[in-house]
């Protein structure tokens, strides 16, 4: 960490001598630590799916969820600072439902994820705020079909056919990129979803986790919902068989 | 109903149409001037206007219908308007009055259940809160002096328990298992108790459209600003559904022999 | 908000917010109505006949309030009795239109009546007048009048054409109040026409559910799409509450 105690990372509105804004950089340290979150966009549909680490036995099951709903359509995924991403997706809400009320028609993905960009961006800006301590996975089927993008800490924001954010991406986005995501149902990309997620938790096993895992296609009228019990366990006892088939 | 209050407890004008063309809307004036005049002159009034909403409850839930058109004073300016609509999968609602303050509600209602739907917290808003929901925006519209100007009627079905409920544009609400908004409150409606009332559990599906459609019909025969397409909702426990449009049979045949009005028989 | 606004019907009156017509042809004119009569928006009868007799070959097409132009028509009727019994042989059409416009002019301010009289005589055969509200006289070759009326203008115009027979004239006719019918809530019901010619009156009568149709929008203007989506169950249940 070339940065400590140099004094050019104490504010988000201090450059350092070789353009860099360390702060930026804490706030992507800050997604690594977290568990991991992936998106899948398929033939026709959105798979989101959450490593979500549960830090305490005393815990609900299903507490501190880490997929949101943003609109009917849209669906929201973090890894991070877990209250920074419920921040972000009341933003997100709001941006659809402003731009529901100007133009009476539901928000495209693309839209939703440029002013989102926008607003994490405001905050690389100023001394007095610090950067959002996530990456965010945004999925959608709008009118153009099925549509994923990732926010990152700085504000920008890339479009992609699979996604992985957090501490186990590297591992997630190579056995993404062996998938033909063009050619999976929604069905079956939750399936690959279930079993990335679980092989990635293999380097944190003694950590508790939940799956948490949502979908948007066909089989969901175009509505973003939690992938259904029956599809859940099918998943998972998928995904337990191919880890003992792995090692 | 008669919505200015300086009206009330008045002969009433029947002969003023406030839905003519010709001169617009004009607030109806039994007397002289009076000291709310001016004030409600800044009050809107409706234009683009739609008529009458029956519904009644039956065995499986609830039946709503509502005609195509909408009605430009006295002008059938819109033929083809649809004034039934689904909040969520357990509620109708239909609406009579201006058709661009229908339009607002729509648009608040389909916002409401994003939010709602987004919270993702196991919670649905059945047709009692939405009911409630709208009469609290009704009557705090009215109470600005900027009325939304409805007469809404809300029908639904949800965990097993009818609702059918009336909220107007002054936010007065009241529930009955036979309702009706406009002319449908004077024709319609004693029609419709006499064909409903204490026997809403065994009514079937077909039996209660039949109840409907002689309603619509009599309304079609003696209302000026109706015609005859229309479309009906259902609510039942397999969730909402609107149907196409349809179109009544009347009978005409007979007027042939109808000849002036007194002595006349040429 | 202090001057007499004239045109509104007095408390409780009836009014026929009408659709009327009158068409001169070769041999006689036709002359037709709708049947509707009403107070405010209230149909008080479906199955009106606003066509009246005045004489043999002379008929009227009443709009305004019902009450004056009943009465108008019973005094003209009347007077024309005295007068083919005076002069030992019927009116002309001029004659009787000239009387209804005597009346309507001399009491305007108390009167809401819109007549179209028409009729046949030996004279000049065929005839069309038109006295609209204030009482004016005026000779056409087709004449439409009553609210109804003021939303087929361009139609009639645009169709109208010198020199049709019988059946044209009764199509037309036809035609043109179904489409003011459609339009002008304050009209509707059935078509009542009469043909007249030197032979005699005939009646024509088209129900109500049999009328002329046009071009009458979509079945129904759907919501845009996307809009209609309906949230499904979540299936997600809030956290359990202890008790």
């Amino acid at each position: 960490m070339t940065s400590i105690g140099t004094g050019y990372d104490l504010s988000a509105s201090t450059y350092s001598p070789d353009g860099r804004i360390f702060q930026v950089e804490y706030a992507n340290k800050a997604v690594e630590n977290s568990g991991t979150a992936i998106g899948l966009r398929a033939k026709d549909g959105i798979v989101l799916a959450v490593e979500k680490l549960v830090h305490s036995k005393l815990l609900v099951p299903g507490a501190n969820r880490r997929i949101q709903t943003v609109d009917r359509h849209i669906g929201l995924a973090t890894a991070g600072l877990l209250a920074d991403g419920r921040h972000l997706s009341n933003r997100a809400r709001d941006e659809a439902s402003s731009y529901r009320e100007n133009y009476h028609s539901p928000p495209p993905l693309k839209t939703i994820a440029d002013r989102l960009g926008l607003y994490v961006q405001a905050y690389t800006l100023y001394s007095s705020v610090r950067p959002f301590g996530i990456s965010t996975i945004l999925g959608a089927v709008d009118k153009d079909g099925p549509s994923l993008y990732v926010v990152e800490p700085s504000g920008v924001f890339f479009g992609y056919n699979g996604a992985a954010v957090g501490k186990g991406r590297q591992l997630a986005k190579t056995e993404l990129e062996k998938l033909k995501l063009s050619e999976l149902s929604t069905r079956e990309a939750a399936i690959e979803a279930a079993r990335i997620i679980y092989l990635v938790h293999e380097d944190v096993k003694e950590k508790e986790f939940e799956l948490e895992m949502s979908w948007i296609g066909e089989e969901t009228n175009g509505v973003h919902l939690p992938v259904p019990k029956e599809l859940m366990e099918e998943a998972e006892a998928k995904a337990k068989a191919a880890l003992e088939n792995f090692d | 109903m008669d919505h200015f209050p300086t009206n009330w407890g008045r002969p009433r004008n029947d002969a003023y149409d406030a839905y003519g063309t010709y001169p617009i809307a004009q607030r109806p004036l039994n007397s002289p001037n009076d000291a709310f005049t001016v004030g409600i002159q800044h009050t809107q009034q409706p234009i683009v206007t739609g008529t009458s909403v029956l519904a009644i409850k039956y065995k499986d839930g609830i039946m709503m219908a509502a005609d195509n058109l909408a009605s430009y004073g006295s002008l059938a300016r819109f033929k083809d308007v649809q004034r039934l609509h689904p909040v969520g999968n357990h509620t109708v609602i239909g609406a009579g009055g201006d058709m661009s303050d229908f339009q607002h509600i729509q648009t608040v209602l389909d916002e409401l259940m994003i939010e709602e739907f987004s919270a993702q917290d196991g919670h649905n808003l059945g047709p009692a809160e939405i009911h409630e929901y709208l009469a609290q925006v009704m009557y705090a519209r009215r109470s600005k002096m900027n009325p939304l100007w409805n007469a809404l009627l809300v029908g639904g079905l949800k965990d097993g328990k009818r609702f059918l409920a009336f909220v107007d544009l002054l936010g007065t609400t009241y529930s009955a298992s036979t309702l009706a908004t406009g002319y449908g409150s004077h024709i319609a409606q004693p029609l419709l108790r006499t064909a409903v009332e204490g026997k809403e559990d065994t009514l079937t599906e077909e039996d209660a459209l039949k109840i409907i459609e002689q309603s619509m019909k009599v309304l079609y025969y003696r209302d000026a600003r109706s015609i005859n397409k229309y479309q009906v909702a259902t609510i039942t426990a397999s969730g909402t559904s609107i149907s196409e449009s349809r179109h009544l049979e009347t009978a005409w045949s007979f007027a042939e022999g109808i000849r002036g009005y007194g002595a006349q028989t040429q | 908000m202090d001057h007499v606004d004239w045109q509104r019907l007095k408390t409780g009156e009836v009014n026929l917010g009408t659709s009327i017509m009158a068409v001169q042809f070769n041999d006689g004119v036709v002359i037709g109505a709708d049947s509707r009569t009403t107070t405010g928006s209230y149909i008080a009868n479906r199955v009106t006949d606003k066509l009246t007799h005045i004489h043999d070959r002379v008929y009227c097409c009443r709009s305004g309030s019902a009450a004056d132009t009943q009465a108008v028509a019973d005094v003209v009727h009347y007077t024309l009795q005295m007068y083919s019994q005076t002069a030992g042989q019927p009116p002309s059409v001029h004659t009787a239109a000239s009387v209804f416009q005597k009346l309507c002019y001399e009491n305007k301010d108390a009167l809401s009546a819109g007549i179209i009289v028409a009729g046949w005589d030996k004279e000049v055969g065929p005839s069309v007048y038109n006295i609209p509200l204030g009482g004016g006289l005026f000779r056409q070759p087709w004449a439409i009048g009553g609210s109804g009326s003021t939303y087929v203008y361009g139609y009639c115009d645009a169709t109208y054409k010198e020199g049709w027979g019988r059946d044209e004239t009764v199509n037309f006719v036809k035609n043109t109040l179904a489409l003011a019918m459609s339009r002008d809530g304050s009209s509707g019901g059935v078509i009542r026409m009469c043909v007249i010619t030197e032979d005699g009156v005939e009646r024509l009568f088209v129900p109500g559910n049999e009328l002329p149709k046009f071009w009458e929008g979509h079945e129904v203007l759907r919501a845009p799409v996307g809009m209609k989506k309906v949230a499904g169950e979540t299936g997600i249940v809030p956290m359990a509450v202890e008790a």
